[in-house]
């Protein structure tokens, strides 16, 4: 059955909406805003709109030029009701994401370690043990907010970011790990490296993970990172559908 | 074709922007100043997501290599045809071998639009020509770059010329504003600072995003992270205001306690470091 949430509506800005959820990171709300967005995608034509998420919100941006919001919350409250109870893991992908734990690469994995006194083989262990959920994708192209960190892994972000991350890096940040897609500047501690591809913007879609898609990390040594990174499978591993 | 001679400080081809790939994380973009670089469109009987070039600052030093129509608008030096004074916001010949420059003057805003008839040809990745990386290849034009467009040799100049481009959309220190979604978060004293404060521009202002300064006493607690768009003002934990500009990131994690009008994001792109800014609340109804 659903739960039904008491939703907020808010005008944000002309052109967008936002509904916000009760503010937590949980799978039963990333449910509900999934089954959502999936009635309101529905609800209009194509292009007319776009949906964006967060943990406990999703903003509708409308590309119209002009746009009574009132009418347009009246209209999405509806839409609540009417939602489609289709568990969101119907569709829900699982990918395999390999990542080198080398010390080369996880700059911060020593460091890491002594400060939370777990052995780099346990924090190791506990990052890949681990099935994460993918909630949304923003920050950066291809950037996916990942839920589902253990929480002796929780570490709050640097004081003074580092300027340069580079492209693939895995990190630990507060309650999250997460992969740079790009080189970045940022603040989280740098533990490992994909080389898996993030974001491309020649491929459609140029990011192949969607929101509800469950996500782990495999550990491989230097050797297999250097093949892997040379070879066509920078593009990630589905490894099989979730019933 | 357009040969850049000199790229100015930091020129880009811009268009309406990158809509609907958003919640893959990819910013919106598109030129800074919607109004100016829409009025050049305009005036050329372009479509309003035809790419210009977006210039910075400093203006380029080019030469068109085919016949062309262009129209200058927005706020930087005076423009220079052949070395010859030329007007802004108004429809300009192009002959082949034509140069375009701009004079060694204290720019009047901050940014400058350059469109030609049926807009620049250059790359479209995820449908659209503005300039981003790692989406688009280039995020800049350089020294020596060649820029496409269609010649277009038509002797009758247009159509549009009547257009009055409107100034006073730019004058004044006032942004208009909506409350944000984390706007009730604030306490009245926060309030009462933020709508009669007179705020100046930092030197950090880019595409991305324009901090001002002084920073506010702030008590608000990071967000869990949410959908943020251009014209979003975020206060940070340690104070400072942000105001999301084009390129902004899709989501962020601090409270967005106002939103720009289209307007003011607008008249904020022509502003640079030191200028004043103004919050002015407008409710909505």
């Amino acid at each position: 059955m659903n739960t039904n949430f008491s939703l907020k509506y808010f005008k944000f800005g002309t052109h967008a909406i936002s509904i916000q959820w009760p503010e937590e990171i949980s799978e039963v709300t990333l449910c509900d805003i999934l089954q959502f967005k999936n009635k309101i995608e529905t609800s209009y034509p194509n292009a007319a709109i776009e949906c964006v998420q967060g943990f406990s919100e999703l903003v509708i941006y409308y590309h119209l030029d002009t746009i009574d919001l009132k009418d347009e919350i009246e209209f999405l409250k509806i839409q609540y009701d009417k939602r489609s109870p289709n568990n969101m893991r119907d569709k829900a992908q699982l990918w395999e994401i390999p990542v080198c734990y080398d010390l080369e690469y996880g700059k911060d994995l020593e460091a890491f370690s002594k400060a939370k006194q777990l052995p780099i083989e346990e924090v190791i262990r506990l990052h890949t043990e681990t099935t994460y959920t993918i909630y949304f994708t923003g920050f950066l192209p291809g950037f996916l907010y990942l839920g589902g960190l253990p929480p002796q892994l929780f570490k709050d972000r640097k004081q003074t970011p580092n300027l340069n991350i580079s492209k693939g890096s895995v990190g630990i940040g507060g309650k999250q790990t997460g992969i740079y897609p790009q080189q970045s500047p940022g603040g989280w501690h740098i533990i490992g490296k994909t080389p898996v591809s993030f974001f491309n913007s020649q491929h459609h879609p140029p990011s192949v993970f969607k929101s509800g898609d469950r996500l782990r990390f495999k550990a491989v040594d230097k050797a297999s990172y250097l093949e892997l990174e040379t070879t066509r499978s920078r593009r990630p591993q589905l490894i099989k559908y979730q019933e | 074709m357009l040969k850049i001679i000199h790229p100015g400080v930091y020129s880009t081809i811009q268009d309406f922007g990158r809509y609907g790939y958003r919640s893959y994380g990819v910013p919106l973009s598109g030129a800074m100043d919607q109004y100016s670089s829409q009025f050049a469109n305009l005036i050329l009987g372009n479509d309003k997501n035809d790419a210009v070039l977006e210039m910075t600052m400093t203006g380029i030093t080019a030469e068109f290599l085919a016949p062309t129509i262009i129209a200058v608008t927005g706020g930087l030096s005076p423009l220079l045809i052949n070395d010859e004074p030329a007007s802004y916001h108004h429809p300009l010949k192009i002959c082949e071998g034509d140069r375009i420059s701009f004079k060694k003057d204290r720019p009047k805003g901050c940014r400058a639009y350059l469109a030609l008839k049926g807009g620049f040809d250059s790359e479209v990745k995820l449908e659209s020509r503005s300039m981003f990386t790692p989406v688009t290849n280039a995020f800049k034009i350089d020294k020596g770059d060649i820029l496409g467009y269609k010649p277009w040799s038509n002797e009758k100049i247009n159509i549009n010329s009547k257009l009055k481009y409107n100034e006073e959309l730019f004058q004044g220190d006032n942004l208009a504003v909506f409350p944000g979604p984390e706007f009730h978060l604030l306490n009245d004293t926060q309030r009462h600072m933020l709508q009669h404060k007179v705020f100046k521009v930092s030197s950090l202002n880019d595409r991305m995003a324009y901090q001002i300064k002084p920073r506010l006493k702030n008590c608000l607690q990071s967000i869990l992270s949410a959908p943020v768009m251009p014209g979003t003002v975020q206060l940070t934990p340690d104070g400072n205001l942000v105001i999301l500009m084009r390129d902004a990131q899709t989501t962020g994690g601090y409270p967005r306690i106002f939103q720009l009008t289209e307007e003011s994001i607008n008249k904020l792109a022509q502003k640079t470091v030191n200028h004043k800014v103004r919050f002015k609340i407008v409710f909505s109804t």
